[in-house]
């Protein structure tokens, strides 16, 4: 009896449609998010990440649609974000329905909003979302969709992140988004070794093997993934009865 | 039957509301003493802070009115922060009263494994359950919690294992708690808010 990891599908979203680059860039339509939702809330998704990568000020209402569209999909959590920047903004993501939200950007800028943001929602609530890059011998962390680097490392930022009030780590190579040429377990392992929270492995995602990997060698709470499941070439199921049989403890459906 | 949901200003209420209306349950929300005196079954969900928590009950003069109501037999499920808040005190706000339906305090998990405990667990039945009823012995449900009650007396029906072992599920008369959030753990949560619809149903 341990807990299990977590296998968790991600809707990057420009506001009302959800859409899927390779690196941060070209993006193309792949689908509603809330028949998306739908059909992972049945398929044995662990928890749903629906992310806002337009996030500007004029699509925020868009998407808080979005998410109360999605959230009456799910009997699972649901975590949200993208552009969040203040607690008034943390909260009306969670009253539209998300159990957590992700910050980025802000955090980086300003890591006493993750301080603030847990006290008024609490830890288990507040999700650091990292995009990394690796750079020479580190990594180095990214806002702005990946397109601003700021010369922090990632790692380093990682821990205080969690010395700041953050509950969990969602690290995204930006080497690997989109490539399905499998996590980049360096990074997931080196993050996962300096924080005690759930630490949240996505960029990168293909074949089960993938998904094994991050796990063992990777260190990983938690896998996350878009295009694979989006354009069905991995089943959620398959996936899962592959990790159990590799000893790797998931919650089975269905 | 008339169920309600605590309403105090903070919660997940939406997300315990949808998923009362899939069982074919409307509920409706109790914020002020006459609406959760006039309920046959309350539901008291809860995120956040047991401190904030216990001060949104007390200005809204809820505190006794839901201890009277549970003395009065009236069926009452605490979900998660719902379930610490059925306890004396804790560790997350000392000082501050909870309900007390518990003589027993909430403690800070130890951080032996990785907190907050957030995800997928099983759970370890340790009494017959009958919120339990019909959930197959390895269901995983979620959390997402860093406090818990150790120790629930008789009280304590099924264990968890993280960090240290906690209560996951608290039934005594008409009381009834679960750690865990059974309105985001799929099927077999929706079991357990059903199995408990039911026994306020047969009771009220």
């Amino acid at each position: 009896m341990s807990l299990a990891h977590r296998i968790i599908p991600c809707l990057d979203t420009d506001g009302e449609r959800v859409v899927k680059g390779v690196q941060f860039v070209n993006l193309r339509d792949a689908g509603d998010p809330a028949a998306l939702a739908a059909r992972y809330n049945i398929e044995g998704a662990d928890e749903l990440v629906v992310l806002d990568i337009a996030a500007s000020r004029d699509h925020r209402p868009t998407f808080l649609e979005t998410i109360r569209r999605v959230a009456a999909e799910l009997a699972i959590p649901l975590t949200a974000g993208g552009g969040v920047a203040t607690v008034d903004e943390g909260r009306a993501i969670l009253r539209a329905g998300a159990d957590k939200l992700t910050v980025n950007t802000a955090a980086i800028r300003h890591p006493e909003l993750l301080t603030a943001l847990a006290a008024e929602f609490g830890s288990q609530a507040v999700v650091l979302a990292i995009d990394a890059k690796r750079v020479g011998d580190h990594w180095e962390a990214f806002v702005r969709g990946g397109s601003v680097p700021t010369g922090l490392d990632a790692v380093a930022w990682a821990h205080q992140g969690v010395e700041c009030g953050a509950g969990e780590i969602l690290v995204t190579s930006m080497d690997r988004d989109g490539m399905r040429s499998g996590f980049d377990c360096a990074l997931t392992a080196a993050i996962s070794r300096v924080v005690n929270v759930p630490v949240i492995a996505s960029g990168g995602a293909d074949a089960p093997e993938t998904f094994l990997e991050v796990f063992r060698e990777g260190r990983a709470d938690a896998a996350l993934a878009a295009s694979i499941f989006h354009d069905r070439i991995q089943g959620l199921g398959e996936l899962k009865r592959y990790l159990g049989e590799h000893s790797i403890s998931v919650r089975q459906t269905g | 039957m008339n169920v309600a949901l605590v309403e105090y200003g903070a919660g997940n209420l939406p997300s315990v509301e949808r998923a009362l209306t899939r069982l074919g349950v409307e509920s409706r929300r109790a914020s002020t003493p006459e609406v959760l005196a006039s309920c046959d079954a309350l539901i008291l969900p809860g995120v956040g802070h047991f401190g904030a928590l216990m001060r949104s009950l007390a200005e809204r003069s809820l505190v006794k009115p839901l201890r009277d109501a549970v003395a009065g037999g009236v069926p009452l499920l605490g979900i998660c922060l719902g379930l610490q808040a059925m306890f004396a005190s804790s560790d997350e706000a000392v000082g501050d009263a909870g309900l007390a339906l518990f003589p027993q305090k909430v403690s800070a998990l130890p951080p032996t494994d990785r907190l907050p405990h957030m995800g997928w667990n099983q759970l370890r039945r340790v009494r017959p359950s009958v919120l339990l009823a019909g959930v197959p012995q390895d269901a995983y449900f979620y959390f997402a919690h860093s406090y818990a009650a150790l120790d629930a007396g008789e009280a304590g029906v099924a264990l968890c294992d993280h960090s240290a072992p906690f209560v996951a599920v608290l039934e005594q008369k008409n009381i009834f708690a679960t750690q865990f959030h059974p309105e985001k753990s799929g099927p077999v949560g929706a079991q357990v808010l059903s199995n408990f619809l039911r026994l306020a149903g047969s009771k009220s």
